[in-house]
């Protein structure tokens, strides 16, 4: 049997756990792990700039296929930095393994020079956690860390890796273990037939039905089982902010994100509906506004692969703990096998009741704004030039604020992993790292940064690594001169006292900043300019672009849920209520 | 509603933490708490005491469930159970009192395991309950020191919490 160091284990182990791109940066304790990559060719490392995005841009390679993201940090602030993309991916269940080196076992407990207790700092963020102490066990942990991240509800495993494990002069024998077996973990791998019947039958039945599919049906790659039960079923869906794609944006049968943010007609849609199937949705506080309000003529159906999940916030009829992809093929093929019918008529009369209010209040049909003119963008009209410009075929991966909600509510996502944010923990500085990571996992792809002036400068650093990768992601920057979300709240409940919202002249010439990282930077402020210079951004097809767009300083995100109230309660325009 | 939750939990560094750690994270309390390994020793046996509804209860369990390292999880109070806590009181038996002590101990038969020229240390092991009323029971005694170890239990009859 082969002999290697812990240092050689720990790579060959990401490599043999089908890791193809490692995210991270060096320091003092990791450079046992480092000299282990400069020795091989087959793990290719990414050097970011601050180890916060090298696990952003690992979460979002994730999201965008599916597989599982890789980081490695040294100890110290290499881990504390790296707990923000770690609590990212945990908020939003993003399968992802980061090693953290530590201080060798001799020195912890000692305030080591950049020692912390990872594996204490790190417990609240993570779905588990290992520290290794013999080289021996380092293969078999990284099998068990990627097992444990990428099966059931996922989410982040951090590996904390001391020093002394990795030594180069301590050689074990290395084997990777074929099969993981844990006996405290056994995720659901089918839901329980009886709560499935009684859960179809419940279904069939419904006259006012609405599909409330999330973040679970994307993980779950449920996307295409989704798809055929809605047409199947012919029953209206909306879409969580995690859950965009997962069921095509321009189709007829969508009728929006749901929630604080979401349109009139599946605010509406949910409050008025008498069953809901909820589909990898997890009812939380940006969906439901008051749980006591919530909904209260709805039979509710939830499927979800964690059971914790289940009637958390909001009570549940039908609870069925299992894999949405499983769970909705066992569904449709009982429907099809049985030929069971649903209610033709009500369900007519449904459709006619949510085309009434889509034509009345909805935000594709209706214009909830007014259009863009002159030197007066509107950030809408930039989302919908964009999605014009990629014909909506981008990866759009965004930051946090204003710009997120235009994003999500105006680029009609068609496929599911097209839409990348941070939608759980809502962290400004996630959308340049994470269109890295989309890049990297698809690189002859369009990648987009939806992104604002505010929260671009939290991890502007990594335009460095952009031209150091050859990532050419493009960069548009919804430049309203202020903190908008904040802003738009304190307009809103604050009497518009704009307490630290406004830079003062402070903002840099983005620009001038692209180009000297090497990157190309345009200006737009007027409308008429707008479509021919994105065009312009979008043929620079081996370049990064920033277009730094000016937008309406006092433009707000509407749809807005009046808080406390229940889903129909709504701000549709500044002066109009629901 | 008090609640006697038992937990059968990987006996590795750092299991204790994250249920601990989960209790304060969520906002859910812990009364009191046990641990210790079980005649498996790669399996400890956790008990705690909390309060909350059917819904927090509910939330609780499956929580604790989550967690990697938790094998199984029952709610010792839903069904028939024995429950025991062991306090050692430490007190000032001197005087009148000092009779009038051992008579409190022989009632809830308790023991007294060490004897000082003014102190006693009693040791008295029962229901949570019946433990607050030793206390009670000792009136005007001054008390030096409690120490009570938490609240252990067990399924009566054939029920049994095991891999």
């Amino acid at each position: 049997m082969e002999l290697l160091s812990g240092g050689d284990i720990l790579i060959r182990a990401l490599s043999d756990a089908k890791v193809k791109h490692l995210w991270g940066y060096p320091g003092g304790a990791a450079l046992h792990i480092y000299d282990a990559i400069f020795r091989q060719d087959k793990l290719n490392h990414i050097l970011m700039r601050h180890e916060q995005a090298a696990v952003h841009a690992a979460d979002a390679y994730a999201r965008a296929t599916g597989e599982v993201g890789a980081a490695l940090v040294t100890s110290g602030p290499g881990a504390t930095n790296a707990i923000t993309g770690i609590a990212t991916a945990y908020m939003d269940s993003i399968p992802l393994v980061v090693i953290s080196a530590q201080v060798p076992q001799e020195k912890i407990g000692e305030d080591a020079f950049q020692e912390i207790d990872m594996m204490g700092i790190c417990r609240p963020t993570v779905k588990h956690s290992y520290m290794v102490k013999r080289p021996e066990d380092i293969a078999e942990t990284i099998a068990k860390a990627f097992y444990i991240a990428s099966t059931g509800r996922p989410g982040p495993v951090v590996v904390d890796v001391p020093k002394d494990v990795t030594d180069p002069n301590n050689k074990v024998a290395y084997k990777f273990p074929e099969k993981v077996k844990l006996r405290s973990y056994q995720p659901t791998t089918r839901g329980h037939s009886g709560q499935i019947k009684r859960a179809v039958n419940l279904l069939m039945s419904a006259k006012r039905p609405v599909i409330y599919s999330g973040g679970g049906v994307v993980l779950g790659n449920a996307s295409e089982q989704l798809i055929a039960l809605a047409r199947q079923l012919n029953y209206p869906v909306t879409n969580t902010l995690m859950g965009l794609g997962a069921f095509p944006g321009t189709d007829r049968q969508f009728i929006g994100m749901l929630g604080m943010h979401g349109t009139f007609e599946a605010n509406t849609a949910m409050h008025h509906a008498d069953v809901i199937l909820a589909v990898g949705a997890r009812f939380d506080d940006r969906v439901t506004n008051a749980t006591d309000r919530f909904c209260p003529s709805a039979k509710i159906i939830h499927i979800d692969v964690d059971p914790s999940s289940i009637a958390k916030t909001v009570r549940v009829d039908i609870p069925i703990v299992g894999p949405c992809d499983v769970v909705l093929a066992d569904m449709l093929e009982q429907i099809e096998s049985a030929q069971l019918p649903t209610d033709g008529p009500a369900i007519g009369e449904w459709w006619q009741q949510i085309d009434e209010w889509r034509e009345r209040h909805g935000i594709y049909t209706a214009s909830r704004y007014t259009p863009s003119t002159g030197d007066n963008i509107k950030p809408q009209d930039v989302i919908k030039t964009l999605h014009k410009v990629t014909k909506g075929d981008a990866f759009v991966a965004s930051d946090v604020g204003q710009h997120q909600m235009f994003a999500a509510q105006y680029y009609l996502f068609d496929k599911p992993r097209r839409w990348i944010n941070s939608g759980g923990l809502g962290t400004m500085g996630f959308g340049l790292p994470a269109a890295m990571g989309a890049q990297m996992a698809h690189p002859d792809a369009t990648v987009v940064c939806v992104t604002g002036e505010g929260s671009i400068q939290m991890c502007i650093q990594e335009l460095a690594a952009c031209t150091q990768h050859q990532l050419p992601v493009k960069i548009i920057i919804l430049n309203n001169q202020a903190l908008g979300m904040v802003k738009q709240w304190q307009d809103m409940q604050y009497g518009s006292r704009y307490s630290h919202v406004l830079y003062e002249d402070s903002l840099p010439d983005f620009v001038k900043l692209a180009e000297a990282y090497g990157h190309v930077g345009m200006k737009v402020d007027h409308y008429d300019e707008l479509e021919s210079r994105m065009e312009e951004c979008f043929a620079l097809k081996d370049r990064v672009v920033i277009m730094d767009i000016s937008v309406d300083h006092h433009e707000h995100v509407y749809p807005m849920h009046v808080a406390p109230g229940s889903m129909r309660d709504m701000w549709l325009s500044k002066t109009e209520r629901t | 509603m008090r609640r006697l939750i038992s937990v059968l939990l990987e006996n590795e560094p750092g299991s204790l933490s994250r249920v601990v750690g989960l209790f304060s994270q969520r906002g859910y309390n812990i009364d009191s708490l046990s641990v210790a390994p079980t005649e498996d020793e790669t399996l400890s046996r956790l008990t705690l005491t909390t309060r909350g509804n059917d819904h927090k209860i509910e939330q609780i369990t499956k929580q604790l469930n989550k967690l990697i390292d938790v094998v199984k999880v029952i709610d010792l109070s839903e069904d028939t159970h024995i429950e025991r806590e062991l306090m050692l009181l430490k007190v000032r038996a001197s005087g009148a009192a000092r009779a009038e002590i051992k008579r409190c101990v022989d009632i809830f038969r308790g023991q007294i395991v060490d004897v000082g020229p003014v102190t006693y240390v009693v040791q008295i092991s029962g229901e949570s309950a019946k433990l607050d009323a030793f206390i009670e029971a000792l009136g005007d005694a001054t008390i030096l020191e409690v120490v009570r170890t938490g609240v252990c239990g067990l399924m009566r009859g054939e029920k049994s919490l095991k891999i």
